[in-house]
């Protein structure tokens, strides 16, 4: 009963459809994060202005993205969007524009926190010792940031993969998706098929996230002073 | 918009929304018991069960709700292992939210300096006494902030249930652009219910964290 389960996996190319659906949920991970990195960049300098007017609409922006659940945004953007606008839009372009804002809030929240997060006197030692208002920014000021950003925007990257399992849902084709066909062609031949299936794709996302979170946690340690 | 059809199936809503607080109620009391008991194991160096926390921690904070959730649900009945809908989401919402409650109370029970362990030792509390009077109460102090992020994520992460069958606010809301076509009330209801359950919970945290914090520096 039990070896009939595990068989499944290597069967024919089923393995290998299982990397390709997980392949999908990471290539939409990687653009969403590309993406959500360059214009978070952007939008943390904005947070930082002063003006009230540029603080109260980031500030909606953030809490609203952040409160709801990112479900509920792929819902808004797959069905709501499309019929507000009478597009189609397929189910991997919404998750990716889902993740896209989600991921600039996050990342701009995180931009900002590191930016003030630097204390006006560096700044100032900076201009001090006679550097240029480039090489303050280029020797003291953008150093500090990055090691402060990179190790959370490393985290921020793994918390999108996981996230990224929901589009599902939105009824892409991607690794529960696959497993689920996968169980459902091989029902009479391996009834137990589901838990193999499962757990694999339970490993495949450990095997995925574990090395990046490491790598953040690592980084983190190294650069706390 | 068609207000007459937002009146007539707010009820729906609210069962489900009701549905939602009470799998993440139970779902987050068991994460902070799971985390409280993890991170005291992990605080005292309790050898092989030290490592066995940290392989968990490890292996549920690296794979989504979503997937655990599956195999809970379509995965262990092929060992005749079968948990209930509602069980399964709390148990679910339980492993999750367990490693992400003891990484929050292990950072509190870390900010606690061994010398106030120490001082609680020479005046001869016991071991469980310094527990309780010594390094709880500041420990618990210092990962309120923590525990508040996590309370708002758990709850965000329920709305993964209706894989499991069970009838949440999303299974409400698919269900009747399934049915009606009704696209934009159905959404919009589905985003009030939602802000009406998560806002005061994160008015509430971001109004504690002051307080604390005001606490933290004795003012």
């Amino acid at each position: 009963m039990q070896d009939l389960g595990i068989r499944v996996l290597f069967e024919g190319s089923n393995f290998l459809r299982l990397l390709g659906g997980l392949w999908i949920t990471v290539k939409i991970a990687l653009i969403s994060v590309a993406i959500s990195f360059v214009l978070g960049i952007f939008l943390g300098i904005i947070m930082t202005f002063k003006n009230p007017v540029t603080k109260a609409i980031t500030r909606l922006y953030l809490e609203f993205v952040r409160i709801m659940p990112q479900l509920v945004l792929l819902f808004l953007v797959y069905f709501g969007l499309t019929r507000a606008f009478n597009i189609n839009l397929s189910g991997q372009l919404s998750a990716i524009i889902v993740f896209v804002v989600w991921g600039t809030a996050e990342m701009g929240d995180l931009v900002r926190s590191a930016l003030i997060s630097i204390s006006k006197h560096q700044y100032e030692s900076g201009t001090a010792l006679g550097l240029t208002n480039l090489q303050v920014y280029r020797y003291i000021i953008i150093p500090q940031t990055v090691r402060r950003l990179l190790p959370l925007s490393i985290n921020l990257m793994t918390r999108m993969v996981k996230t990224t399992s929901l589009i599902v849902l939105i009824g892409v084709v991607e690794v529960l998706k696959v497993g689920q066909q996968i169980i459902e062609a091989n029902r009479y031949t391996a009834p137990s098929g589901a838990l193999w299936i499962y757990g694999t794709i339970f490993l495949l996302y450990f095997i995925v996230c574990f090395p990046i979170s490491r790598l953040a946690g690592r980084l983190e340690k190294r650069w706390m002073n | 918009m068609d207000f007459d059809f937002i009146a007539e199936y707010t009820p729906m809503y609210v069962t489900a929304a009701a549905l939602t607080l009470r799998i993440a109620f139970w779902g987050i009391i068991f994460s902070l018991v799971t985390g409280l008991v993890c991170s005291l194991i992990q605080y005292y160096k309790i050898p092989a069960l030290k490592q066995l926390i940290s392989g968990y921690i490890e292996l549920s904070r690296n794979t989504p709700l979503l997937v655990q959730l599956f195999f809970l649900y379509f995965g262990l009945p092929k060992l005749g292992i079968i948990i209930s809908s509602e069980g399964c989401a709390i148990l679910g919402l339980s492993f999750l939210g367990g490693s992400y409650m003891a990484e929050a109370f292990r950072s509190g029970l870390e900010s606690v300096e061994k010398s106030q362990v120490e001082a609680g030792l020479s005046i001869g509390l016991k071991h469980g006494q310094i527990i309780r009077y010594i390094v709880l109460p500041q420990a618990i102090s210092v990962s309120v902030p923590a525990f508040c992020a996590n309370i708002i994520f758990l709850i965000k992460e329920t709305s993964v249930f209706s894989v499991v069958a069970l009838a949440d606010l999303m299974y409400v809301a698919k269900d009747l652009i399934g049915l009606y076509y009704k696209t934009d009330e159905a959404l919009l209801m589905l985003v009030l219910s939602y802000l009406v359950i998560l806002l005061p919970v994160s008015i509430i945290a971001s109004l504690l964290e002051r307080r604390l914090r005001y606490a933290g520096f004795g003012n």
